[in-house]
């Protein structure tokens, strides 16, 4: 009872909001919208017996990605009117993709009522894990059956990464007023200042 | 306690229900007296140590002090800036404050007493102290003001930089209590250090990681020396300038109930929680939630000193810090924790 509820909450929800991410004028408010319909991603999850991934969702989607992408989207000089403008210059590929995305849909619904997947046990419930906790299960997998997987998945995300260090590298040399934190600490007052006794009208030598 | 409503003779599903009710309001108002109280005592610290007073003259000692300004922030005008993003400027402060309060859900406070005895609590933890940002980061934007705005760009980068290294010192404390669940990390510290200290701070692999944990929380609640996002030399009062009356004093308990989690998340991860500080048969006669309390205060002690006597940072050397000293020496310690773990068989 309480899980129908919960469920039919959290999807609806997700539906909502992905909606709004979309129907929302401000960028902003997009964004904000797609954090909740991650967040009722995350509710569906844990209603599916999936505690760690609910958990990952949040941390890795909500904390991290959505963080920087409102970031950037908060910096934005928002135009209106020009936003509005490119609707019909962009109409077409838009269509593209959206036919794109149906056919996938109808394939995917396809696939599954022919048959061809056999996801969790036949009345829609996820499968159940024998005595083990959701993080040993998926540990298992990936250090096990998966790990070369794993790992060049792992190596993938490493070359991209130091690809984007590469790219964006201007060299230590350009920027200017660099500090040395340990020739800082290093120094000494009896090093630092000097007590003089110029004569009147000299100056001093430094 | 549901066993106990179930006694009163209801069904099982409502007792729960009832029972988890009376857990939420069982932790989450004495917080909110413990924020207050503990205002008070963060004024009064400070004053100690800048040689004056502190708060005296409202109640014994001034102890009532937070109470009259609640109760003076309560009776004020809430103003919304006529430019601001109305409905995001007033739901900011009340994300802040919910997170806030959410995280404690997972608390043990005794073997057995906590709300929600789940077995991603550690990550649980995590994904809402994540969360905490975005209060300051709404807020700031929908003020459409220049000095929230800076303090909401700060505060998001510096979360995200200080988050990456907590993530690898809790790595490092699940790797040796071998659960997220966080009553067996508190099981797994008891007579951690020569048998007979409960804590994993006495171990050698671990204490680094402990010192990175208190510097790093004091970054992730933004409070001195890394209080950047409210920097009131150079931004006035940061996010909270254009707030007033309730939806500042939001803001003021959330800060401080953030702070209370991350004093008792460094009592429960590397200080035993709610065991004594020694495996010593007569010490158990205290109650667990003393000690744990006693810890959760000592910590707040060491978090007022730092904020009445560290300079504030510099914000390339608090970005410094976290991603050129803090990540790569966690990084080192996962692997070094690891490889010691496996060389001595303690996964076997």
């Amino acid at each position: 009872m309480i899980q129908t509820i919960a469920f039919y909450l959290f999807a609806a929800m997700v539906i909502a909001s992905g909606a709004f991410t979309i129907l929302a004028r401000n960028p902003v408010h997009s964004v904000l919208w797609l954090i909740l319909a991650f967040f009722n991603a995350a509710g569906l999850m844990v209603i599916a017996g999936a505690e760690f991934i609910a958990m990952l969702l949040i941390i890795v989607y909500v904390g991290a990605i959505a963080v920087l992408f409102l970031f950037v989207v908060m910096m934005l000089d928002i135009d209106f009117a020009e936003l509005r403008a490119g609707f019909m210059k962009n109409f077409p590929l838009g269509i593209l993709i959206a036919l794109v995305l149906l056919a996938e849909l109808v394939l995917g619904v396809g696939a599954y009522r022919a048959g061809a997947l056999h996801l969790g046990t036949p009345d829609g419930s996820a499968a159940p894990l024998l005595g083990r906790s959701n993080i040993e299960s998926i540990g298992a997998l990936l250090y096990g059956r998966y790990l070369f997987l794993f790992e060049s998945a792992g190596i993938i995300l490493l070359v991209a990464m130091i690809g984007a260090i590469v790219l964006t590298h201007r060299g230590a040399r350009a920027v200017r007023g660099q500090q040395n934190i340990s020739k800082q600490i290093a120094r000494k007052p009896s090093e630092a200042t000097v007590n003089t006794r110029p004569e009147v009208g000299q100056g001093v030598e430094l | 306690m549901t066993a106990f409503f179930e006694s009163l003779g209801m069904t099982y599903g409502w007792a729960w229900f009832v029972a988890t009710v009376a857990g939420i309001l069982l932790i989450a108002l004495p917080l909110m007296l413990a924020v207050a109280m503990i205002i008070y005592v963060d004024r009064k610290i400070w004053a100690a140590m800048a040689l004056r007073k502190g708060p005296n003259v409202v109640g014994p000692f001034g102890l009532l002090q937070s109470f009259a300004d609640g109760l003076k922030v309560f009776l004020q005008e809430t103003i919304v800036p006529s430019a601001a993003n109305k409905g995001l400027f007033l739901i900011a402060p009340i994300i802040t404050f919910t997170v806030a309060l959410m995280a404690w859900a997972v608390i043990p406070f005794n073997s057995g007493a906590v709300l929600a005895d789940i077995n991603v609590g550690l990550l649980y933890i995590l994904a809402i102290s994540s969360l905490g940002v975005y209060g300051v980061v709404i807020s700031g934007w929908a003020s459409n003001s220049k000095y929230p705005f800076f303090s909401a760009m700060r505060a998001a980068a510096q979360m995200i930089s200080y988050e990456v290294s907590i993530g690898f010192v809790l790595i490092c404390v699940v790797l040796w209590a071998g659960s997220f669940n966080l009553n067996a990390i508190i099981e797994a510290q008891r007579g951690h250090g020569l048998g007979i200290v409960n804590g994993f701070f006495f171990n050698l692999l671990l204490f680094p990681m402990w010192v990175v944990f208190l510097i790093s929380s004091l970054a992730e609640t933004a409070r001195a020396p890394f209080d950047l996002t409210e920097a009131e030399s150079e931004l006035v009062a940061g996010y909270q300038t254009e707030y007033s009356s309730m939806s500042f004093a939001l803001f003021w308990l959330g800060e401080y109930a953030n702070v209370l989690l991350m004093c008792a998340l460094n009592a429960i991860l590397f200080f035993g929680g709610w065991l004594p500080p020694l495996d010593w048969a007569p010490l158990y006669i205290i109650p667990g939630w003393l000690w744990l309390f006693a810890k959760i205060f000592f910590f707040f002690f060491v978090f007022s000193w730092v904020k009445a006597t560290v300079p504030r940072f510099r914000y390339d050397q608090l970005m410094r810090l976290g991603w050129k000293v803090f990540l790569p020496l966690s990084l080192i310690f996962v692997v070094l924790i690891s490889g010691y773990l496996m060389a001595t068989g303690h996964f076997a």
